[in-house]
């Protein structure tokens, strides 16, 4: 079959899955359209986290473990733009505190790096480079605890964190739920800083090294956001964000609303959650075809044709007088940024941020698995596979039960393997992911939708 | 007396746990570094195959228990230790025919191999939420302390104790006991030394009549016993919980980068670097200090570099200053 006719084909299967989820409660759908709306809304966001790996892997070749850590940046981000500052966090010094230790920081990597690169290479430069980084460590420890001891003083069971920059102030600032727009380029940003990094120091060396950097630092990056609570309340969770969509209760006490909602057929409280959900959805497409676009339009461009050249070989690259590391380093930050704000645009869904919740089993490889399932280097693939995917991601578990309930239905109720099967169900996504991951390099390693 | 009771206290609560947490994070880096060496990838399934070994260890130590067998003042888990090599060995020979020959063949990309293991690491993950589930295991028995801190308060009369556990100086012994025959079967046998040289010069070794898949399946099964050992003492030592292993990868990792991928003196020195490291890191000086420095010096707080939930942010920062200054690790690895 010709890559234009599957293409569409494939895409329409998906969108027959959603409808089925929305129509039928047969078999393993519920037949409800706020589920599948739902889903629908997670797998636009999966969808435009599959660009950025897609960026990375399809366009460059490189092996980026850490999309988690990307994703929770961009929930930082939500939660630094969309909270009101908290009252006092600011004018009692903690905050500024805090600022000035964050910059003193920088300022002394900032001088120890002057120092290697300036001073002649000798036991001078390497003693002065640990009296920077050690002195440097204390005072801006000192500067930096006490800050946070002022702002986590702020009534610790509500406050506790600097808050954000929602002009709103403490009691109107869900009226600014639009400026959670902003997170969104600013989550982006956030997470091509943590690239920049990260980058600069792993790649020109062997691919392995990028990925285990990744993968540390997506840990680390989970681990300040749970235990800094001045920043975003750590495990305490940040809950109730402000939102750019209209809220549900809001919905349900327009008289205009229900009435229209009344003219589907729909009750005011089914009408309204699905009304918000629609909503999310406009903007999370928008988002996606503007990326889409913007991917593609590279990719047929003579950057593209270069990334995809140095791909493909390196020292071929190198030899027409590209810089492969400059382009690798570049390619990274962009595709990182695009992991980014698909976190900021998560987390305003959730309307809460909840490190805990960040396992890279379902950050990380799970979007991997979309990526190469869907068919790497394609950018429609990688949407393809995000779809596919997080529906089955979904579905597993009701898969899995239908699927142990047929197998052992031969069986007594009390039968040791029925129970045992029926008890597993919910450790098979690890299990199917793992699989279809293995089937699709080892039979499949283009794709569904391949490269052109 | 004061500089003793500050060194009972470095001691206890600093220099053993680390050693015995850095002859684990050896051992393990071991593994990742000998399937660096020969098959010539980084090994994303490595923490879960240490959970894999020491789910079986598990499942048979509880079958030992259920039955009356014991190891006297020994963990029974040791007599079970060779039953769970076994056990994981099959798995990995099995994983090794069923995956990765087919990629060896093809001479795929090392990044392919990367991805593949990612899998694999996926599926072994659901293979041991499936038989043990997700919680904390703990099945440790025997004598609990070799040293218990009143003991040693009584023996010598000093105002701080030292509790030295059964767990930690068996770490320490077995490790030893397997690094020392580790080493000795990659320098004195025959098929350590053709394992050397396969890792050393691919073609050279095929040219002179080494059987590639042969050097392959002995790897993994040494892999195999050092994984599950090294998961086993982990697990003897805190507590077993799937989740954890799948995080020890990090510091597996650093070790093995620290020392120089493919080098395993290097994975030794490398775990023994990074657990010093985080260990000291994340403790809080306070005591020790208050003994050692003359009064009016000592601390108010508690001199504490980083918080203990920072402790992946120690091995991670080892790796960068590595792969910054000196990307082949301290021992010369492979790799750039």
């Amino acid at each position: 079959m010709s890559q234009s006719m599957r293409t569409p084909l494939l895409f329409g299967f998906v969108a027959v899955l959603f409808l089925l989820e929305g129509t039928t409660s047969a078999w393993i759908f519920s037949g409800s359209w706020n589920t599948a709306l739902g889903i629908l809304n997670m797998a636009l966001i999966s969808a435009i986290m599959a660009l950025g790996v897609n960026l990375q892997w399809g366009y460059a070749g490189l092996f980026n473990v850490g999309i988690m850590g990307f994703v929770a940046l961009g929930g930082l981000a939500t939660v630094l733009v969309s909270l009101p500052p908290t009252p006092g966090a600011w004018t009692a010094g903690g905050g500024p505190r805090i600022l000035l230790a964050l910059v003193l920081g920088a300022a002394t990597v900032v001088a120890a790096v002057l120092v290697q690169s300036r001073m002649p290479k000798g036991r001078a430069r390497a003693l002065s480079t640990l009296v920077i980084l050690v002195g440097g460590f204390f005072v801006y420890r000192w500067v930096f605890d006490g800050g946070v001891g002022v702002v986590e003083a702020i009534k610790p069971a509500n406050f506790g964190n600097i808050g954000g920059i929602n002009p709103g102030g403490p009691d109107g600032f869900r009226d600014w739920g639009i400026i959670t727009l902003l997170a969104w380029p600013l989550g982006g940003a956030l997470a091509a800083g943590a690239a920049w990094v990260i980058g600069k120091t792993a790649l020109g060396l062997r691919s392995d090294y990028l990925a285990i950097a990744t993968l540390g630092i997506a840990e680390i990056i989970i681990s300040v956001l749970k235990n800094e609570d001045w920043l975003a309340r750590g495990v305490k969770n940040v809950i109730g964000l402000p939102r750019p969509v209209p809220y549900e209760i809001d919905l349900q006490n327009s008289a205009s609303f229900v009435e229209r909602a009344a003219s589907f057929g729909l009750d005011a409280t089914t009408g309204s959650t699905i009304y918000v959900k629609l909503a999310y959805m406009v903007l999370f497409t928008l988002v996606l075809l503007a990326l889409l676009w913007l991917a593609e339009r590279a990719l047929k461009s003579p950057w593209g044709r270069m990334m995809r050249a140095i791909r493909d070989n390196e020292t071929a690259a190198e030899a027409m007088g590209k810089d492969v590391t400059a382009r690798h380093l570049q390619i990274f930050i962009l595709g990182s940024a695009i992991c980014g704000i698909a976190g900021a645009m998560m987390t305003t869904l959730d309307s809460q941020l909840t490190p805990g919740a960040y396992q890279p089993l379902r950050f990380t490889f799970l979007i991997w698995v979309m990526v190469i399932i869907g068919g790497s280097g394609n950018n429609f693939g990688s949407i393809l596979g995000a779809f596919l995917i997080w529906w089955l991601w979904v579905q597993v578990e009701p898969l899995g039960l239908w699927l142990t309930q047929i197998l052992t239905s031969g069986l007594a109720d009390d039968n040791w393997f029925r129970v045992a099967m029926q008890d597993s169900a919910a450790h098979m996504r690890l299990f199917t992911m793992g699989l279809a991951l293995l089937l699709v390099l080892r039979f499949s390693p283009r794709g569904l939708i391949p490269e052109k | 007396m004061d500089f003793l009771n500050g060194l009972v206290v470095l001691a206890n609560f600093v220099l053993i746990p680390a050693t015995s947490y850095g002859a684990q994070l050896a051992l393990g880096a071991l593994g990742v570094t000998l399937i660096y060496g020969i098959l010539r990838f980084s090994n994303f399934a490595h923490g879960d195959t240490m959970a894999f070994g020491t789910t079986m260890t598990i499942l048979i130590t509880w079958w030992f228990q259920s039955m009356g067998i014991s190891f006297g003042p020994l963990p029974t888990a040791l007599l079970a230790l060779p039953f769970g090599i076994l056990a994981t060995g099959l798995l990995l020979v099995g994983t090794d025919r069923a995956v990765y020959r087919f990629y060896r063949r093809k001479k795929a990309a090392p990044v392919i191999l990367v991805i593949v293991s990612v899998g694999v690491m996926f599926i072994m993950n659901g293979i041991v939420r499936f038989i043990i589930g997700v919680g904390d295991q703990n099945f440790s028995d025997g004598e609990r302390f070799i040293i218990s801190a009143r003991d040693f308060k009584e023996m010598t009369g000093l105002a701080e104790g030292l509790a030295v556990r059964t767990t930690q100086v068996l770490t320490i012994v077995v490790a030893v006991i397997v690094v020392a025959a580790l080493f000795w079967f990659l320098n004195k046998t025959r098929t350590g030394k053709s394992m050397r040289a396969f890792s050393d010069n691919e073609d050279l070794a095929l040219l002179s009549g080494i059987n590639p898949e042969r050097v392959v399946m002995v790897t993994w099964l040494i892999v195999a016993s050092l994984a599950t050992v090294a998961g086993v003492l982990y697990g003897l030592d805190k507590s077993f919980k799937p989740f954890t292993y799948f995080q020890l990868l990090l510091p597996i990792f650093a070790s093995a980068v620290v020392g120089g991928l493919g080098n395993p003196l290097g994975a030794i020195a490398g775990g023994f670097v990074v657990a010093f490291s985080e260990v000291t890191v994340t403790y809080a000086w306070k005591k020790v200090l208050g003994y050692w420095l003359p009064e009016s010096l000592a601390p108010d707080g508690l001199v504490q570099l980083m918080s203990t939930d920072y402790k992946f942010a120690v091995s991670f920062a080892i790796l960068i200053i590595v792969l910054l200054f000196k990307p082949t690790g301290l021992f010369k690895g492979q790799s750039v």
